[in-house]
């Protein structure tokens, strides 16, 4: 069943032939004489995993909470389908957050509400949906997370791999059209990690959700980066995909990529290879 | 002073978006019942407790000290009425409130801020303010009724104190709680009492809302919020008493 049965219902244009996007102008934000984001031009498009990467401090989580409304730019837009955030009233910005999904790096989840309340909580809120209605939805969601019998436990029983996976139904199971994700892996394991990084960009493609996940987890870009931003001291240093940024000569992104002792191994390896194959082939022509 | 002066003005900016955009009934009605369970029904049995045993105290003190024979001893009863009424369950018990209803709803509230679920509110479109304060309000207008309660059980506390550490017999103990009575004075204490259940559930709201850094600061604001309803109460007390009593 298409979760995003009434998505369509919402928009006053075909979804078909626009593209849903964020785009992001120029924007600007200073905390005091702290200059965080320097005028970061880019664009979020629909159906794809995007990623926000960089140093800690780089400006990532500014630019997300910039992005979620938390912040106010000082300069620049920020537009989601065409609507200009700073030019909606209100009532309008409220509206528009019903149609943003948030997974919260620590997951946020409700500690007083058992799993099925917390995912239940957005419909509850912003439909009229009767209770069986709702708690169709919610089992529908949990087994999409591939999440069951946790339904009456609360936060504090279960993982943090399952609290994740909560935070992320309960993100999806309004029918967002954007999906925003602070470090969804931290503090998960590596295998843990990679199940929910591909739970996401499933959900992404599935329902062609813009989503835009903030994270510095090297496994994460190379698995699901199909649009890359890395930030450098606020300023956008380099843009591209999974495979772009294997291949990049950027100083300071191959420091960033290749930090890890693993990686530089890997690095190692790979020219090593590259290097022998080379001289395999030119050991041919002579 | 600009500081106490800016803390002032927020708290006023954070009352108008509480009754700003509300949230649905079928979500708000489940909250205020909950509230009422956790801040009101949940401290019955210390009101209950405070008010019975310090209305004896009152009763005792008064007898100890009434030396002289010209004066009749259906003046402990009279003393300890107009105390509980007027003073010791309206003023008292909410002073005790602030410690137990207003660390409870700071904290709540201060550990949801820094779990980030306020922040998940936000983002949602929910008026987080709304949503998490006004429920308080609205239990807390039954506040007066703990309060009804806690007269009767102080008054019932000086009796038995009285009356059964023998210091007056219970026919005029009973004379004396007659004795004088002014209606308005029931309407004092509660007037007082509505007023400080808004306190009890705005200020603690305010201080765990606002809060910045992580779980010492949720104590620090819990302490933070104790003191400052206190004041509060105080002044609000000396205030109402000015005007309605003077």
């Amino acid at each position: 069943m298409d979760l995003r049965g009434n998505h369509t219902d919402r928009l006053s244009f075909n979804p078909v032939t626009i593209k849903l996007m964020i785009e992001v102008k120029d924007i600007e934000k200073s905390f005091g004489d702290s200059k965080v984001l320097k005028g970061i031009s880019t664009t979020f498009e629909s159906g794809k995993t995007n990623l926000i990467i960089g140093r800690s401090g780089s400006g990532k989580t500014v630019m997300l909470k910039t992005l979620l409304g938390i912040h106010t730019p000082d300069a620049g837009t920020i537009s989601f389908d065409g609507r200009i955030y700073s030019d909606l009233d209100k009532d309008e910005k409220r509206a528009l957050r019903t149609e943003i999904g948030m997974v919260f790096q620590g997951s946020a989840l409700f500690d007083s509400m058992t799993v099925e309340q917390n995912v239940a909580f957005p419909l509850r809120m912003f439909t009229n949906k009767r209770s069986k209605e709702i708690m169709d939805r919610v089992n529908e969601t949990l087994d999409r997370v591939n999440l069951k019998d946790a339904n009456k436990k609360f936060p504090n029983e279960i993982s943090g791999g399952m609290q994740k996976r909560v935070a992320i139904a309960r993100a999806i199971v309004n029918n967002p059209k954007y999906l925003f994700c602070d470090e969804p892996n931290s503090g998960l394991d590596p295998e843990t990690s990679i199940v929910i990084d591909k739970l996401v960009q499933e959900i992404t493609k599935e329902y062609n959700i813009t989503t835009v996940i903030n994270t510095h987890d090297m496994n994460s870009v190379l698995q699901i980066g199909e649009k890359i931003v890395f930030l450098k001291n606020g300023l956008k240093e380099w843009e591209g995909n999974n495979e772009e940024i294997l291949e990049t000569r950027n100083k300071s992104i191959v420091e960033f990529v290749y930090s890890s002792d693993l990686f530089k191994k890997v690095r190692e390896a790979l020219l090593a290879d590259e290097q022998e194959h080379h001289a395999h082939d030119n050991d041919k022509k002579a | 002073m600009i500081k106490i002066l800016d803390q002032i003005g927020r708290y006023f900016l954070m009352l108008k978006e509480v009754f700003n955009k509300p949230t649905k009934w079928v979500v708000m009605r489940p909250l205020i019942f909950k509230e009422v369970d956790d801040l009101i029904i949940g401290s019955m049995a210390i009101v209950a407790f405070i008010s019975f045993f310090i209305g004896g105290v009152v009763a005792i003190q008064t007898a100890l000290n009434l030396t002289n024979p010209l004066i009749p001893k259906s003046l402990i009863a009279f003393a300890t009425r107009q105390s509980v009424i007027l003073e010791f369950s309206p003023t008292f018990i909410s002073i005790i409130m602030a410690g137990r209803a207003g660390s409870y709803i700071t904290s709540s509230i201060g550990t949801m801020r820094v779990t980030e679920q306020i922040d998940a509110l936000e983002v949602m479109g929910v008026n987080s303010l709304n949503y998490l304060v006004f429920p308080k309000i609205i239990a807390l207008i039954l506040y007066p009724f703990v309060i009804a309660i806690s007269i009767c059980l102080g008054i019932m506390g000086g009796w038995l104190a009285a009356v059964y550490g023998g210091f007056v017999g219970s026919d005029e103990f009973i004379r004396g709680i007659q004795t004088d009575f002014h209606p308005f004075h029931i309407l004092y204490a509660f007037i007082k009492t509505f007023i400080f259940g808004f306190v009890l559930a705005t200020i603690p709201s305010f201080h765990g809302f606002y809060m910045k850094g992580g779980a010492l600061e949720v104590g620090k604001a819990s302490t933070t919020s104790f003191v400052w309803t206190c004041v509060v109460i105080i002044l609000i007390d000396y205030l109402l008493t000015q005007l309605l009593l003077s």
